[in-house]
C-alpha cells in the first residue's frame, strides 16, 4: 500500500489542482458556452436558443470596434513593451552605477492598481489639464496632444499607459536573461574581434528565445484581460472608441443585463486566447522532450 | 555582466565616455516617463484643494499639507461610514496573506511533481493546469457566485481566499515548474536510492534551493491578489470588503466636490503594501527570474 | 438532573419565543450614494431606522450609474446571499422580479396607503405584477437647462424657449469666447442631452413611440434625423476638453462663468446649492425647450431574504422611505422632489416648485414620460443600444442619416 502510494505520489499531489482546473476553469468555460447559446438576460437561463447570440454579436458595430481595438492595441502593446523592455535591459546591463534604483523605478508601475494608474494618466493626457496645457504654458503654444479626446487616436493613449505599466516587468525578464548568459561565449567572441552590437545581435538575443516567448505570453495575457485600465482612463470612450472585448463583455453582463451576449463575447475571446496560447504551450512543452 | 572593458585605446575611451553619457541620458529620460504619474499623484496628495484648482498639474506644492493623507486613512467617506481606508485594510491583509501562502505552497508541490517526476501525461496535466492563467475573471464571476453560495462561503473572507487560491495555482505552478526543471534529475535519483520519499526530498532538498523563485511567486501573487477589485466587490459583503472596494468608493463617487488630493492619497495608501513588497524584494526578483520562467 | 433539564428546556423555549416575538429589524443596504450630499441623505434614513430599533449595515459600491453595484448584486443573488434592500429603479425592478429575486411588501404599502399618495405612473414602477416590491425615494426631472444668471444678463440672453433660440444664443456666446454648453463627455450625459432634445423637437408622442414603444418607423423618421442634426449643432457648442469630464465639473463651469448653460437633471441643483448659489439670482433653471416632463425615480427594491429580522427590516425600511420626514429631508438635499404628493414644499426652493407644478400639469396632460437615458423607460439592453449610437454620433462626424440607420439597426439587434 505504502509502495503504491509512494509510486503514485506525484499524481496524487497534482490531482487536487487538476480537479480544480477541471471544475473552475473548464467547467466554467463550459457553463459560459452553454449560456452563450441561451437568451439569458439578467441572470442565467438554461433553455437553448441556438446561435442567435453570436449572430447579434457579429452584427454589433460596437463589437467590431472592440475586436479591432484588440488587434491594434494587442499588437502595439506587445511589440512596444517587448522592444522597450529589451532595449532598457540591454542599457541597464552596461554596468550602471545606480542600477538598483533605476531598475526599481522601471519596475514599480506593475505594483500599482490599474484603477489608480488610469486616473493619473487620464490627467496627464487630458489636453486641458495635463501635458498639452503644461507645454503650452511653457511657451510652445502650438503644441497639441489631444489623443485622449480624439476617437481615432484614443486607443493609442491606452497603449501608452499600458506599456508604462508592463514594460518594466518585461525589462526585468530580459535583464535576468542577459545576466544568465555564459560569459565564456561572449569572451570568445570578443577575442575573435566581433563588434559589440554584432555580439548582441547574433549571439545574445537569439539565445534568449525562450524569454521572448515568456514575455509574449505574459503580455498577451495582460492585453486580453485589459479592463480596469480602459475603464479608468477613457471609460471606453470617446463614444465607444476604446472599447475592448473585456469591457464589452463586462458591460453586457452587468450593466445591460444581457448575459447571453456577454457569454458569447466571452467565448469568442476565449477562442482567440486559445489560438494564441495552445501553439505556445505545444512548442514549449515539446521542447522539453528534446 | 557582459564585459567589454578590453578595448582601451585613448580614442575609444573618449568615445566610450560620450556613449556613457548618452546611456545615462536615455535611462534618465525613461525614468521620467515611469516616474511621471507617481510624481503627479504624490504632489497632488500634498496640495490643498485650492492649490489643485488654481495650480498646474506638474507644479510642486506651495504649502505641503498632510491633511489629505489623514482623511484618506481615517476620514474619507465610503457610503455612510466615514472612516477612511483603515477598516478595510485589515480585510485585505487577512485575505491576501493566506491566499498568497497557500497558492505558493501548492504551486511549489505541483511544479516539483511535474518537473522532477516524469510520468506519462505529466506535461499534459501541466498544460491543462496552466491554461487557468488565461481565463478572464468576468467569465468565472457568476458561476463562482453560485458555487460559493452552495458551499456556504458567500460573502466571507475564506470564500475570497479560496477563489484567489484557485486562480493563482496556474501561475504559481508555472513559475515553480520552470525553476525546478533546471535542477538536474540526478539529485532526485540519488535521494531515491538513499530511500527518501517524495515529500522528504521536497522538504529537505528542493525547498531550501527555492528561495529566489519563492520570492518571485510571492511578489506576483501578492500584487495580483491585493490589487484585485472584481472578486473583491462581488464576493464580499458589508464588513468583509477589501481595501480596493473602499478605494473605488472614495475615488469614483460622482457627486459633490471631488477631493483629488484625498483620492490620490488614498490610492497611494492602498498601493503601499505592494510597493513595499516590490522595493524590498526587487533584488530577489531578478535572481528568481533568472532561474525561473526565463529558461523556458 | 431532571430539573436542570426542564429548566434548560423552558429557558430555551422562552428565549426562542422572545426571539420570535420581537424580531430586531435588520437591513443590509446596497447602494451607490457614496459621497457628499447623497451619503448624508442616506445617513438620515439610517438614523431613522436606528431610532426605530433597526440595525443598518451599509454596503456601498460606487461607480457610474451603479455598474459595479449591479455586478456585486448579481454575485450576491446567485450565491443565495442577497442584500436586504438594493438601490434599483425602472424596469430593472420588474426584471429582477421575473428572476424571482424580490419580495412582496404589499402589507406595508397598503397599511400606509401608498396608492393614495403616489402618482399612478410612479406607483406603477414600484409594482411587480400588481404586488408592491419597491419603495420610491424621489422624482428627478431630467429635462432641465441650467444657466449662469450673470453671463446671461451681461449678454442680453433670456432662457431659451425653443431650440432655435438656444442656437442663436449659443452663437452669440461663442463669439464672445464663452463656452455655450458645459458638457461632460460620458455616454450617459450624451444620452441625457439627446433625450431632452428629442422630447423638445419631437414632442411627447414622438418620444413615447420612439423610446418606450421602440417603433421602428419613428426611429427612422425625419424627426429623428432633425434630432441628430441638433445634437451635431450642440457638439459645436461644447469646449474641447469635454471628453470624460464628470457632470459635476461641468456644473462648476457654469457656476464660475466659464460656460453659460448645462443640460442636466435636477441633481445639478444640489451642486449649485451646496456651493451657496441662489436660484433665480446666481443661477437660473428652466425646462429644456419643448413640452413634457422626463422623470427618473430612484427607489429601493426589497429582495427575497430569509429570517424574521431581515424581513422586519424590509418592512420598516419601506415604511420609512415613503414616510413624510425622509421624503422631505432627502429631497431637499438632493435636488429632486418627493415622490409623495402630499409633502409640503414650503421649504423647497423655486426650482423645486416649478418641477412639482410641471409634474402635475404633465401628468394631467399625458406628457409625464419616463427617461430612457436613466433607465426608466427601457431595459438595459435596449437603452444601452440607443446610448451607444448617440455617443458614437456625438463623438465622431457621423451624419444624421447614418446615425438614424444605426439606431434602428441596434434596437433591432438588441431585442
Amino acid at each position: 500500500m505504502i509502495i503504491w502510494l509512494e509510486k503514485h505520489m506525484p499524481k496524487i499531489v497534482l490531482a487536487p489542482s487538476f480537479l480544480i482546473a477541471v471544475i473552475f476553469v473548464y467547467g466554467f468555460i463550459g457553463w459560459t458556452a452553454w449560456v452563450s447559446l441561451t437568451r439569458s438576460r439578467l441572470l442565467p437561463r438554461y433553455d437553448l436558443h441556438g446561435f442567435i447570440q453570436y449572430e447579434r454579436l457579429f452584427d454589433s458595430a460596437r463589437w467590431d470596434t472592440a475586436l479591432n481595438n484588440l488587434y491594434i492595441f494587442g499588437f502595439l502593446f506587445i511589440i512596444i513593451s517587448t522592444l522597450l523592455g529589451l532595449m532598457l535591459a540591454i542599457l541597464l546591463d552596461q554596468k550602471i552605477r545606480t542600477e538598483g534604483v533605476i531598475r526599481t523605478i522601471y519596475l514599480y508601475p506593475m505594483a500599482l492598481s490599474l484603477i489608480v494608474t488610469g486616473t493619473a494618466w487620464k490627467w496627464i493626457l487630458n489636453p486641458g489639464l495635463g501635458l498639452e496645457a503644461t507645454v503650452r504654458d511653457l511657451g510652445w503654444t502650438d503644441f497639441s496632444f489631444d489623443w485622449l479626446v480624439n476617437p481615432d487616436m484614443a486607443i493609442y493613449t491606452v497603449v501608452i499607459a499600458s506599456v508604462w505599466q508592463a514594460s518594466g516587468f518585461v525589462m526585468a525578464l530580459f535583464l535576468a536573461g542577459l545576466r544568465s548568459i555564459d560569459q565564456e561565449v561572449i569572451k570568445a567572441a570578443q577575442v575573435d574581434g566581433i563588434p559589440t552590437w554584432r555580439i548582441y545581435a547574433s549571439i545574445i538575443i537569439p539565445s534568449m528565445a525562450s524569454i521572448f516567448l515568456s514575455a509574449f505570453i505574459v503580455l498577451a495575457h495582460l492585453a486580453i484581460k485589459s479592463f480596469d485600465l480602459v475603464i479608468a482612463l477613457t471609460g471606453g470612450g470617446p463614444g465607444f472608441a476604446t472599447d475592448l472585448p473585456a469591457t464589452y463583455m463586462y458591460t453586457m453582463a452587468f450593466s445591460r443585463g444581457d448575459l447571453g451576449q456577454a457569454a458569447s463575447s466571452a467565448m469568442v475571446m476565449m477562442m482567440i486566447i486559445f489560438a494564441i496560447v495552445v501553439p505556445y504551450l505545444y512548442s514549449e512543452l515539446r521542447a522539453k522532450h528534446d | 555582466m557582459t564585459n567589454f572593458a578590453n578595448r582601451s585605446t585613448l580614442n575609444v575611451s573618449v568615445k566610450n565616455l560620450a556613449l556613457r553619457w548618452l546611456l545615462y541620458a536615455v535611462l534618465a529620460l525613461f525614468a521620467i516617463y515611469y516616474m511621471l504619474p507617481l510624481f503627479v499623484m504624490v504632489t497632488t496628495s500634498l496640495k490643498s484643494l485650492e492649490e489643485i484648482r488654481t495650480g498646474s498639474l506638474i507644479s510642486l506644492p506651495r504649502d505641503v499639507t498632510f491633511q489629505a493623507w489623514m482623511t484618506a486613512w481615517s476620514g474619507a467617506c465610503s457610503g455612510i461610514k466615514c472612516e477612511g481606508l483603515r477598516p478595510y485594510f485589515w480585510n485585505s491583509v487577512i485575505m491576501a496573506v493566506p491566499a498568497v501562502l497557500i497558492s505558493t505552497f501548492i504551486g511549489a508541490l505541483n511544479g516539483y511533481a511535474v518537473a522532477q517526476w516524469r510520468f506519462r501525461g505529466a506535461n499534459l496535466i501541466f498544460a491543462l493546469i496552466l491554461f487557468g492563467c488565461f481565463i478572464p475573471f468576468q467569465v468565472v464571476l457568476l458561476p463562482m457566485a453560485r458555487l460559493l453560495g452552495q458551499m456556504g462561503l458567500a460573502g466571507s473572507i475564506p470564500g475570497l481566499i479560496m477563489v484567489h487560491v484557485i486562480y493563482g495555482i496556474g501561475f504559481t505552478t508555472l513559475f515553480f515548474r520552470n525553476y525546478y526543471v533546471t535542477i538536474p534529475p540526478e539529485l532526485v535519483k540519488a535521494a531515491k536510492i538513499d530511500g527518501a520519499s517524495f515529500f522528504r526530498i521536497f522538504f529537505s532538498i528542493f525547498l531550501p534551493l527555492s528561495l529566489p523563485i519563492i520570492v518571485v511567486t510571492i511578489i506576483w501573487q501578492f500584487t495580483q491578489i491585493w490589487n484585485d477589485f472584481l472578486f473583491g466587490v462581488s464576493f464580499s459583503e458589508a464588513g468583509t470588503q477589501p481595501v480596493t472596494v473602499a478605494l473605488n468608493n472614495i475615488v469614483n463617487s460622482t457627486t459633490g466636490v471631488k477631493e483629488y488630493n484625498v483620492d490620490m492619497a488614498a490610492a497611494i495608501i492602498a498601493a503601499l503594501p505592494t510597493l513595499l513588497v516590490y522595493v524590498v524584494a526587487g533584488k530577489y526578483f531578478i535572481r528568481g527570474l533568472t532561474a525561473g520562467s526565463v529558461k523556458g | 438532573m431532571k430539573s436542570k433539564f426542564i429548566f434548560a428546556a423552558s429557558a430555551a423555549l422562552t428565549f426562542s419565543f422572545a426571539g420570535m416575538a420581537k424580531a430586531e429589524p435588520q437591513a443590509e443596504v446596497l447602494h451607490w450614494w457614496t459621497s457628499g450630499g447623497e451619503a448624508k441623505s442616506v445617513a438620515v434614513l439610517q438614523q431613522e431606522f436606528a431610532s426605530r430599533g433597526g440595525t443598518w449595515t451599509d454596503m456601498p459600491v460606487a461607480g457610474g450609474g451603479g455598474d459595479a453595484a449591479m455586478t456585486a448584486l448579481r454575485a450576491r443573488v446567485l450565491s443565495g446571499n442577497a442584500p436586504t434592500a438594493v438601490q434599483l429603479k425602472g424596469p430593472a425592478i420588474q426584471e429582477w422580479y421575473e428572476e424571482g429575486a424580490l419580495s412582496d411588501i404589499s402589507a406595508v404599502a397598503e397599511k400606509h396607503g401608498w396608492a393614495d399618495v403616489l402618482p399612478a405612473s410612479i406607483a406603477g414602477h414600484m409594482k411587480c405584477e400588481g404586488k408592491w416590491c419597491a419603495a420610491p425615494v424621489n422624482v428627478h426631472r431630467i429635462d432641465w437647462i441650467w444657466a449662469n444668471a450673470a453671463v446671461l444678463a451681461d449678454n442680453g440672453i433670456a432662457m431659451p424657449t425653443s431650440w432655435d433660440e438656444f442656437n442663436a444664443a449659443a452663437d452669440k456666446l461663442m463669439a464672445k469666447g464663452i463656452t455655450p454648453l458645459a458638457h461632460g463627455g460620458q455616454a450617459w450625459q450624451d444620452a441625457t442631452v439627446f433625450e431632452a432634445v428629442a422630447l423638445g423637437i419631437g414632442g411627447p408622442e414622438f418620444f413615447h413611440k420612439a423610446f418606450v414603444e421602440l417603433d421602428q418607423a419613428t426611429l427612422k423618421s425625419d424627426t429623428m434625423v432633425k434630432v441628430f442634426d441638433q445634437m451635431r449643432k450642440l457638439r459645436g457648442y461644447v469646449d474641447s476638453n469635454f471628453s470624460g469630464r464628470d457632470w459635476n465639473l461641468a456644473t462648476a463651469m457654469v457656476m464660475n462663468g466659464e460656460a453659460a448653460f448645462q443640460i442636466m437633471g435636477d441633481w445639478a441643483k444640489g451642486e449649485f446649492l451646496a456651493a451657496g448659489k441662489r436660484p433665480g439670482i446666481d443661477f437660473l433653471c428652466a425646462s429644456t425647450p419643448g413640452e413634457g416632463f422626463l422623470y427618473n425615480v430612484d427607489s429601493f427594491a426589497m429582495f427575497d431574504v430569509s429570517g424574521d429580522d431581515k424581513q422586519a427590516g424590509q418592512m420598516l425600511l419601506a415604511e420609512l422611505i415613503v414616510g413624510q420626514n425622509f421624503q422631505k429631508v432627502f429631497n431637499m438635499n438632493k435636488g429632486s422632489i418627493p415622490a409623495r404628493v402630499d409633502v409640503a414644499l414650503d421649504d423647497f426652493d423655486t426650482c423645486a416648485h416649478i418641477s412639482a407644478q410641471d409634474m402635475a400639469t404633465s401628468n394631467a396632460g399625458g406628457s409625464l414620460l419616463p427617461s430612457y437615458a436613466h433607465g426608466m423607460a427601457l431595459r438595459g439592453a435596449q437603452s444601452g443600444a440607443i446610448t451607444d449610437v448617440v455617443t458614437a454620433h456625438f463623438n465622431s462626424d457621423m451624419s444624421s442619416s447614418e446615425a438614424v440607420n444605426m439606431l434602428a439597426k441596434s434596437i433591432a439587434n438588441s431585442l
